[in-house]
């Protein structure tokens, strides 16, 4: 079962790289990397049972306190640039190119 | 038995939710999805022995963040649609290449190890007496460096916040008479009613978002309904989308009008 469990957190995570790397919109890029967090979650929680170890789970919590922290600053990152550039899409963020 | 069919049918659910939030068009279709797919997962860590984990994935991914998300979403404007423009060339074929790459070397590499039958967690269990209480002794011995340290990343983010969604006032505050004034010139100028926009579902059979308010005379408002939902109500061709109404622009008076 353990090898299920790795093999769908696998897949989860590269559906979520792909994502990162396909969608334009800063919003859905950001959802993507949540769900690449929580394929990492998954398999922490995992290897915990097949270790007999608790210590996959407290990673685990310690992952999705500091995804939390990230969305809230992540989401008002996005704000502040749709407020001066009335855009959300990534690719008009490139002012450092120049 | 139980545990395998719960996992195919999470596991499919999942991945089909996943692949939908990255090829839905839509940003609050792909935030549903992700929604299923973290219900999905909390199922998967409540099978797992991790019950306490599987609570909180429901309450903090898809109470709070989610909610975040969504809440953004509505800030930012639903009806931006992503442009399908490459910045580089061939970069989602690509991209998509290199997605499956990656999850067929990492499937692979996992289905080639040899791994043995799980330990499962009773033992480490039941010396405190249950999940969360051998949770909480690992956290508040073992961890407790890491525990404060987290308080502190969360007042930072917190603090990060609203740093960041502050605005500094550069203009004076407008006041009501402002706003009313502002109101009639426009209405002068453009013909945009200075009233507040009808209600959806006045005098209609039922009072949904999406249902127009009828005018006395039983044709429908459109300014009454949102322009977005307006939009997406395909299937219904009596609601257009809402346009602002046009009128011709009402002159000052000249002296001969006077007369």
């Amino acid at each position: 079962m353990t090898t299920h469990y790795l093999v769908l957190s696998a897949l989860l995570f590269a559906i979520g790289g792909a994502g990162v790397l396909i969608r334009r919109n800063a919003i859905v890029v950001f959802m993507c990397v949540e769900l690449m967090l929580n394929a990492c979650n998954l398999a922490f929680v995992t290897f915990a049972r097949q270790h007999g170890n608790l210590d996959g789970q407290v990673i685990a919590f310690f992952v999705m306190i500091v995804a939390a922290a990230e969305v809230v600053v992540g989401l008002a990152i996005i704000v502040t640039i749709f407020r001066t550039r009335r855009s959300a899409s990534v690719d008009d963020a490139n002012l450092l190119k120049y | 038995m139980g545990e395998s069919i719960t996992f195919w049918v999470l596991a499919v659910v999942s991945v089909a939710a996943a692949l939908g939030m990255v090829a839905s068009r839509k940003a609050v279709y792909s935030a549903l999805m992700l929604g299923l797919v973290m219900l999905s997962l909390a199922v998967l860590y409540a099978v797992q022995d991790a019950p306490f984990l599987a609570a909180v994935q429901i309450i903090v991914y898809t109470g709070a963040v989610m909610m975040l998300f969504l809440f953004v979403l509505m800030l930012v404007g639903v009806d931006t649609i992503d442009s399908l423009v490459e910045t580089i060339r061939g970069q989602r074929f690509w991209a998509v290449v290199g997605g499956v790459g990656f999850a067929a070397l990492l499937a692979l590499a996992v289905g080639n190890a040899t791994i043995g039958d799980a330990t499962g967690l009773s033992g480490a269990t039941t010396q405190a007496g249950g999940n969360v209480p051998a949770l909480a002794e690992l956290i508040f011995t073992k961890y407790v460096f890491a525990f404060e340290v987290t308080s502190a990343l969360l007042i930072t983010a917190a603090l990060g916040a609203m740093v960041l969604a502050h605005r500094e006032r550069t203009a004076p505050k407008p006041t009501q008479k402002d706003l009313s004034r502002a109101r009639f010139l426009a209405f002068g100028e453009t013909g945009r009613a200075p009233t507040p926009l009808p209600g959806p579902g006045t005098y209609a059979r039922h009072n949904a978002i999406d249902m127009p308010a009828l005018l006395p005379d039983g044709s429908i408002s459109e300014l009454s309904v949102n322009r977005v939902i307006a939009r997406h109500a395909g299937g219904r061709p009596e609601i257009k989308p809402a346009e602002e109404p046009t009128r011709e622009p009402i002159k000052e008076p000249t002296k001969e009008d006077v007369k």
